[in-house]
């Protein structure tokens, strides 16, 4: 509850702060303030103490794994706007509302590891995404930003109106919108209106899937990350994207377990169908911010694991891939930024003129690729696992370790580019203390994949 | 009135939305189809939540069974407003840009 209200008032403080401030530095400054005070709030309430104490009627429901969610989720933040507040500072005339939006989309994802209501689950993905539909289209007289903002809203609203019918279709057949109800159990309350009951379920899947863009439903993915100014993809593919996923499991994991054999094909075919479009459709791109947004429906595939069963290594693997996912991906659009183009070319010889800016992308690609010792591989390592003892075929994690080595060749290309090829990289001034808050997600990376348990124990204490 | 001609006149408004979306090329038509399909739900949702408090009002007198979807549509309302302020601001910028609303410009990305 700390988080969700201190998150909406510093967004309404931010929106106030570029009206009394004029230096943009200021702002930025601010911003990491607030994130920091955000972060100190939700350590509160983990620890016991509530600032205000409100009877939300068993609406939300705070649990540890939720509660360490909206640390990790604020840390990002905080680490993404202090890597990238210049860059956020050169888009549009104010920096602090775009501040202020994402102080919105933080309101949105507390809700998010939190809700035990369908009204409040729905309430969450508007706030998270309304602010993202005006991110996306902030760069206004850029024409592929409007393209890609028009297309973001027009498929998230088609999306929300898909989710609203799932809803009701739940509603319709049990009566209620709470999660905990034993009428909303498959196992017990089905049995009246079995046809609806799987009809809405089936329509909220597919409205989550839009989401976090999973195949069948990733068509607007390559276009929206693409067309958006793109220190907001980097906000967009990882720190929403981890939070919608986040949501995706609690959801499925809390009631809807029981469905059966029907649901398990049901998510083997997206899970199949997203691992196989992100990753081959990835290897035929051109250019780099392209390439990433399929990867990040390829990682998505991944994720998917999760969903399979409600067992500690799922709950675990998640937490460690929405890590290990978002500070890599983080880090490597923090080096896009300073790209002056997003050919693969562009890289030609970079590892000569900036060499630990290129060591840096490596570590960064070899962790979304799961090599071992970065945080990547762990991730991949926790989610099969948890996918076999949820009693997953064999098979299908055999596939997900093929889809992965399809992927290197395309994170290698690039790494290839770096070292291998000659050639002036088409790369902007960049300034030392950049480099070395870079080095901190490189940091970070590593000790994701030679101290997981670190990271994890947290959630037990 | 039984339950099901709700069920089949609100499905029926929500298909006229979906088609619209997939099928008009304008944005602001495809916008105003999306609102159908939200209007739709608010509607199956009202006739649900009269059927739960109906149900509900024969065993027990002051019952508050069933308001929770109604309170869900104003939740809807609100939301669909919100939607409806940041999307017409998009679909503006975007005419600004190109003095036309047609979504068939939103090609020039996969190339």
């Amino acid at each position: 509850m700390n988080a969700i209200i201190a998150s909406a008032l510093l967004g309404v403080l931010m929106m106030f702060a570029s009206w009394i401030f004029d230096n943009e530095k200021t702002h930025t400054r601010i911003a990491l303030a607030g994130l920091l005070a955000l972060i100190v709030a939700n350590l509160l309430q983990l620890n016991g103490v509530y600032t205000v104490s409100i009877d939300y009627k068993d609406m939300l429901s705070f649990t540890q794994f939720g509660l360490y969610v909206n640390t990790i989720l604020f840390i990002l933040t905080f680490l993404y706007v202090w890597l990238n507040g210049d860059e956020i500072a050169k888009i549009g005339n104010h920096a602090a509302d775009f501040y202020a939006l994402f102080f919105f989309i933080l309101c949105g994802a507390s809700i998010l590891t939190s809700f035990n209501n369908l009204l409040m689950l729905f309430i969450g993905i508007e706030i998270l995404s309304i602010p993202l539909y005006i991110l996306t289209g902030s760069d206004k007289k850029n024409l592929n930003s409007n393209e890609a903002a028009l297309k973001y809203f027009l498929m998230g609203a088609f999306s929300t109106g898909i989710f609203l019918l799932g809803i009701t279709f739940i509603y319709g057949a049990t009566g209620t919108f709470q999660l905990t109800s034993p009428s909303l159990n498959p196992a017990t309350g089905m049995a009246k209106e079995q046809l609806m009951y799987s009809a809405g379920l089936i329509l909220i899947f597919v409205s989550f899937n839009f989401k976090v863009s999973a195949a069948p439903f990733h068509f607007w993915t390559p276009d929206v990350y693409d067309g958006a100014p793109t220190v907001f993809t980097s906000f967009m593919a990882t720190i929403v994207k981890a939070t919608a996923m986040i949501a995706f499991v609690v959801l499925f994991h809390s009631q809807f377990k029981a469905l059966g054999y029907a649901w398990e094909l049901l998510l083997t075919f997206v899970l199949i169908s997203t691992l196989f479009v992100g990753n081959i459709t990835a290897v035929f791109q051109r250019s780099v911010k392209r390439m990433l947004a399929y990867s990040s429906i390829a990682q998505v595939g991944f994720m998917l694991f999760a969903l399979y069963g409600p067992t500690n290594f799922a709950n675990e693997g998640i937490l460690l891939y929405i890590m290990a996912y978002s500070v890599a991906s983080i880090g490597l659009f923090g080096v896009l930024i300073k790209m002056k183009e997003y050919s693969f070319e562009a890289f030609n010889g970079l590892a000569k003129k900036e060499p630990l800016l290129a060591g840096m992308t490596t570590l960064f690609l070899l962790s979304l690729a799961g090599i071992p010792l970065t945080g990547g591989f762990f991730a991949k390592y926790y989610m099969l696992n948890a996918a076999v003892q949820s009693g997953i075929g064999l098979w299908l994690v055999a596939l997900a370790i093929l889809f992965a080595a399809v992927s290197i060749y395309y994170y290698f290309k690039l790494i290839q580019a770096m070292y291998f090829v000659e050639g002036e990289p088409a790369i902007q001034e960049v300034e030392q203390g950049y480099k070395y808050k870079l080095l901190v997600f490189a940091i970070l990376i590593l000790g994701l994949g030679i101290l997981p348990n670190v990271f994890l124990s947290y959630l037990y204490f | 009135m039984s339950i099901q001609y709700y069920i089949i006149l609100c499905l029926t408004l929500f298909s006229i939305g979906v088609v619209g979306v997939l099928t008009r090329r304008n944005g602001i038509i495809v916008f105003m189809c999306i609102e159908l399909m939200l209007n739709a739900v608010n509607l199956l949702l009202v006739a649900f939540s009269k059927m739960y408090h109906g149900a509900a009002l024969q065993s027990a007198a002051n019952t508050t069974a069933g308001i929770d979807a109604q309170i869900f549509v104003f939740f809807i309302m609100v939301v669909a407003a919100a939607e409806v302020s940041v999307g017409l601001a998009i679909i503006v910028m975007m005419y600004r840009n190109t003095h036309s609303v047609d979504i068939n410009f939103l090609n020039r990305l996969k190339n």
